[in-house]
């Protein structure tokens, strides 16, 4: 979550105050993501001190200071736009990791680890997805951060019906030595 | 007393080796105003569970109560009767007759009744109305989106004094937004105090239910608490 660069976004609509700029970033984020007015200002600071933003001057300090976005700051916020988040490195996916771990325990029923995550992130959903019911109270912003949730929580459900399916299938064949684990990840170059 | 209730539900096809237990001991309840979904991958016996809910099937051991009575106390002319009129299905494909419009379609099931035609298709407007689909009713089937015909198909189940609505798969192949229409007129349906279950694999459609029922091989294996608010859930979300 880039602070700056959504800073730099609600400047480039033209210049405005510290405390207006907290407000618009939690109204434009559908109020999921809560910002004290002091991450503003050292951002501000920064910002400035790097020349993307300019204020009024020396004067002004505190609440009555307007910020502006520079040339320098246009060009930061349009590459940034456009740049893609890092995604070719597999991160270190907890779930993952605790089914993985898992296989390897004896007594324990991976189906039932498995199925305890999936309930917890239905549950997960079905509190996202009561936000859309009310259509009326609903923002366009907080319409995108639901979809992105709940998106997010259906790849995972997905991974662990996938999941599911596929040990019920290994389970079928002859046992395998737990000692595949690490080679797989060695064939993913999955970092450490 | 609850709309619907299933308890004890086996059901068992075939004999000896062959022997497939399609459910196992299945017990759930359908509360007016309640969305209940059931999950569970292919083969766990959602299905199954749809058609002894409707009485389309008998189960092999256990019982099926709509409004506290249960079906195999009844006659099987009341049975069918009750079938008709207190239930209403929706599948995958829809099940729209092409020949006649939407208002028609919906209408059929009340005419099929014993109303009369013009009280059977008064009815169906309002229904229709009532689920945002007064403009629709003068188109025949082929005449209206994926979307709309599935939504055509719910109006046609919740028809009349229809209180339970059993959908399998509502959202078929329908894109997401299509998938929300139809899910947000279930929910619609239910705030008139119709007891929905649907039965689905996809997590996304099951997230519309007041409770998640998880099946596998034939049983119960879990169930969600009921969600909290959505306010809990926005504080508790943080910058990250």
């Amino acid at each position: 979550m880039s602070i700056r660069h959504a800073l730099l976004g609600l400047l480039s609509e033209g210049p405005k105050y510290g405390h207006q700029l907290r407000q618009e970033f939690e109204a434009r984020t559908g109020d999921v993501w809560p910002l004290n007015v002091g991450q503003v200002y050292t951002t501000l600071q920064r910002l400035e001190r790097d020349g993307m933003v300019e204020s009024d001057g020396e004067a002004a300090d505190g609440p009555q200071k307007a910020f502006r976005i520079t040339a320098s700051g246009h060009e930061e916020l349009a590459s940034w736009l456009r740049t893609p988040p890092d995604l070719t490195t597999p991160p270190r996916d907890e779930l993952v990791i605790k089914v993985l771990v898992a296989l390897a325990v004896p007594d324990v029923d991976v189906h039932e680890v498995l199925q305890s995550h999936r309930r917890y992130l239905v549950e997960l959903m079905q509190q996202w997805t009561r936000l859309k019911e009310d259509e009326g109270e609903f923002d366009l912003p907080l319409a995108l951060v639901v979809d992105a949730e709940i998106g997010r929580l259906d790849s995972i459900i997905r991974w662990l019906d996938a999941a599911d399916g596929r040990l019920q299938r290994a389970s079928a064949e002859p046992a395998r030595s737990v000692n595949d684990t690490p080679r797989i990840r060695r064939r993913l170059a999955v970092r450490r | 007393m609850s709309l619907l209730e299933l308890r004890g539900i086996s059901k068992v096809y075939g004999e000896g080796p062959s022997e497939v237990r399609a459910l196992d001991n299945v017990s759930l309840r359908l509360d007016p105003g309640a969305l209940v979904a059931v999950m569970g991958p292919s083969g766990s016996g959602k299905s199954t569970l749809l058609t002894i809910a409707g009485s389309l099937e008998d189960p092999t051991e256990g019982e099926v109560l709509v409004d506290g009575v249960s079906l195999a106390s009844m006659s099987r002319n009341d049975r069918a009767r009750l079938r008709r009129r207190a239930v209403g299905y929706v599948f995958q494909d829809f099940n729209l007759l092409p020949g006649l419009t939407a208002a028609e379609n919906v209408s059929l099931p009340l005419e099929l009744d014993g109303i009369g035609a013009r009280k059977a298709h008064a009815i169906a407007t309002e229904t229709l109305e009532q689920l945002g689909l007064a403009d629709r009713g003068v188109h025949f089937p082929d005449q209206l989106s994926g979307g709309e015909r599935q939504r055509v198909a719910i109006a046609r189940a919740v028809v009349g004094e229809r209180r339970v609505l059993l959908a399998d798969e509502p959202s078929g192949a329908l894109d997401s937004a299509n998938s929300e229409a139809v899910m947000r007129m279930i929910l619609a349906a239910c705030k008139r105090g119709i007891g929905a279950v649907i039965v689905t694999h996809e997590a996304q459609l099951a997230a519309w239910a007041d409770r998640v029922v998880f099946l596998r091989d034939g049983k119960v294996i879990d169930q969600t608490e009921p969600p909290p608010s959505p306010e809990a859930l926005v504080q508790s979300s943080h910058l990250r």
